[in-house]
């Protein structure tokens, strides 16, 4: 696979001042889900105004199909199509004219099976006639679908898509999203919410504070920073930990009737054996065992701990 | 050059005009009659022929351009001023369009609205008064010279403004006084001989009598002088739209 879009060294410092992204590195893989997550603040719509150009670049470069975004901005932006996080659209404009209007903008002329197929893919093709006012948030969000689709683009930035939509819509965009990427379109998105980047994504990059603190493959991620826990329940609740194993991580939890030993599912060994044997030995009877894996919540609340949030 | 870009903007802006029908045509024709009612028929008809034309016919080519004026302007300036209001100006600015084009896409939407209503008012004036155009084609110079030019003042008004009031400001603050005071309604050569020095800093001024030697063959000031004000501005509106886009100033963060 090849970076369809690089980003490099990009900074962006704002007129007031505001450092909004710092020097960010970013390569995004043709054909991928690439989910940037973040909190609020952390640049993640500034980083995406820098590549598809309604913001100016401070520092830095960033080069789309080849294509550096400044110096042939024409042929940079042509391959892309953005969704914007707020409901923009004209009110009083059809579905179907907001979303040739789109298409003409980015210089492609007709479409109008293209057209056709995307509206009919979005559920919006019965709607092509109605004004834009008289739809509900769900279908204005897929409207903005539409126009970012509609000139066939090779990389879609969805920014926050699913902020404020219900479940159902929610779990729609999902499918949306992987349909998009059956037919080979890349796609970025940026969510704050971490069920939906472990739902969708390939790979998970995080940013705070303006800095990308790391993007790994979603897999990797959490095997590599995900730690298990192996929760014993105990027959006999325990008055405090077992002594003598001082140097095992253990917990004494639910009134003393269940011992949680954190451990890494990567090392070399787990110590669940040593741990268990230990426990025998010390008269301890054991009626439970399970195991829990730690969520991308945690490994993510771990790397943007201590963040300034402004 | 992306042209598709420029006539999708043109059409969506056109479409927009025709949805709109009653506030783009019906207002300025009704309040154009108004005018030709009340200084035409009722006041006009005490005031003597200027410089050998009746009033009611005088004053038809400043009260087109009055028209033509305030349209430009507040068309161009709602058509750009809406979308960065809506906030759907992002895909203005992400698109692999040119400033220029995009530009193009709304003044000359903006100022084929204008010429259509100018031509209009044109109309409903034969109803009024006997009017013979001495030179039609220079009539038609002038008359799209002043839609675009003021049309590309209105997009630089729609960029500019922050809010709805700042987009009234303009044309009610600015321009509406150059206009009357541009011998809209009076030769200039009428005025008391500071305050005619003084009109001859009002660039309206050269546009209307240029404007009326096409119609009557007469004219406060010289055709050349016209001719090079209405370039002059022109030059001006575009210099400036220039810049604004190399620097992003009020629309690229």
């Amino acid at each position: 696979m090849s970076a369809i879009v690089s980003v490099k060294n990009l900074s962006k410092r704002y007129e007031g001042g505001v450092h909004a992204l710092k020097d960010v590195d970013l390569e995004i893989e043709e054909g991928e889900i690439l989910a940037l997550l973040g909190p609020n603040g952390a640049g993640k719509t500034t980083l995406i105004s820098c590549i598809c150009g309604m913001a100016s670049i401070t520092a830095g470069h960033v080069v789309v199909g080849g294509h550096d975004n400044v110096r042939d901005y024409r042929k940079a932006r042509a391959l892309i199509g953005l969704v914007p996080q707020e409901i923009n659209l004209q009110p009083f404009e059809t579905v179907m004219n907001t979303v040739r209007f789109t298409r003409g903008l980015f210089g492609k002329r007709g479409g109008a099976e293209h057209i056709e197929r995307v509206l009919r893919s979005l559920s919006l093709w019965d709607k092509r006639d109605v004004q834009i006012r008289a739809l509900s948030g769900g279908m204005k969000r897929r409207v903005l679908i539409a126009k970012a689709l509609s000139h066939e683009p090779k990389v879609l930035f969805l920014d926050e898509p699913t902020a404020g939509v219900d479940v159902g819509l929610r779990k729609e965009m999902w499918s949306t999203v992987a349909e998009l990427r059956a037919h080979g379109v890349t796609v970025i998105l940026t969510t704050h919410y971490i069920e939906e980047a472990e739902a969708m994504a390939d790979r998970i990059g995080i940013i705070s504070g303006g800095e990308i603190k790391l993007v790994r493959d979603k897999a990797a991620l959490m095997r590599e920073l995900g730690r298990k826990r192996l929760v014993i329940e105990l027959t006999e609740p325990a008055a405090h930990l077992p002594e003598g194993m001082d140097d095992t991580p253990l917990e004494l939890g639910e009134a003393g009737r269940e011992l949680t030993y954190t451990y890494d599912p990567g090392g070399d060994g787990t110590g669940i054996t040593r741990l268990l044997t230990g426990l025998r030995e010390r008269g301890y009877k054991v009626r439970d065992v399970r195991t829990e894996q730690s969520s991308l919540e945690d490994i993510f609340v771990d790397l943007t701990a201590g963040e300034d949030r402004t | 050059m992306n042209l598709y870009a420029i006539w999708a903007i043109y059409r969506y802006e056109m479409s927009r005009a025709f949805r709109t029908m009653t506030q783009t045509v019906v207002s300025p024709v009704l309040s154009t009659s108004l005018y030709f009612v009340v200084f035409g028929a009722a006041i006009g008809s005490r005031i003597e022929e200027v410089e050998g034309v009746s009033y009611g016919a005088f004053i038809v080519p400043g009260l087109i351009m009055l028209t033509v004026i305030t349209q430009s302007i507040s068309n161009a300036s709602f058509g750009i001023y809406f979308p960065k209001f809506v906030g759907s100006i992002y895909e203005l600015l992400s698109a692999p369009a040119s400033f220029l084009e995009i530009t193009a896409g709304y003044v000359f939407a903006a100022a084929t609205k204008s010429l259509l209503i100018g031509l209009i008012i044109l109309a409903t004036a034969y109803l009024f008064v006997d009017l013979d155009i001495q030179h039609p084609v220079w009539m038609m110079v002038f008359l799209v010279l002043t839609c675009l030019s003021f049309s590309l003042m209105g997009f630089i008004v729609g960029i500019w403004a922050t809010n709805f009031e700042q987009l009234q400001l303009v044309p009610l603050l600015l321009v509406q006084p150059l206009i009357f005071l541009g011998g809209t309604f009076y030769s200039i050569s009428m005025l008391p001989g500071v305050w005619e020095t003084i009109s001859l800093f009002n660039p309206v001024v050269y546009l209307v009598s240029g404007f009326r030697w096409s119609f009557f063959g007469m004219s406060d000031v010289s055709v050349g002088w016209s001719i090079l004000a209405i370039i002059g501005f022109t030059a001006t509106c575009l210099a400036f739209i220039g810049w604004i886009f190399r620097t992003g100033w009020r629309i690229r963060d």
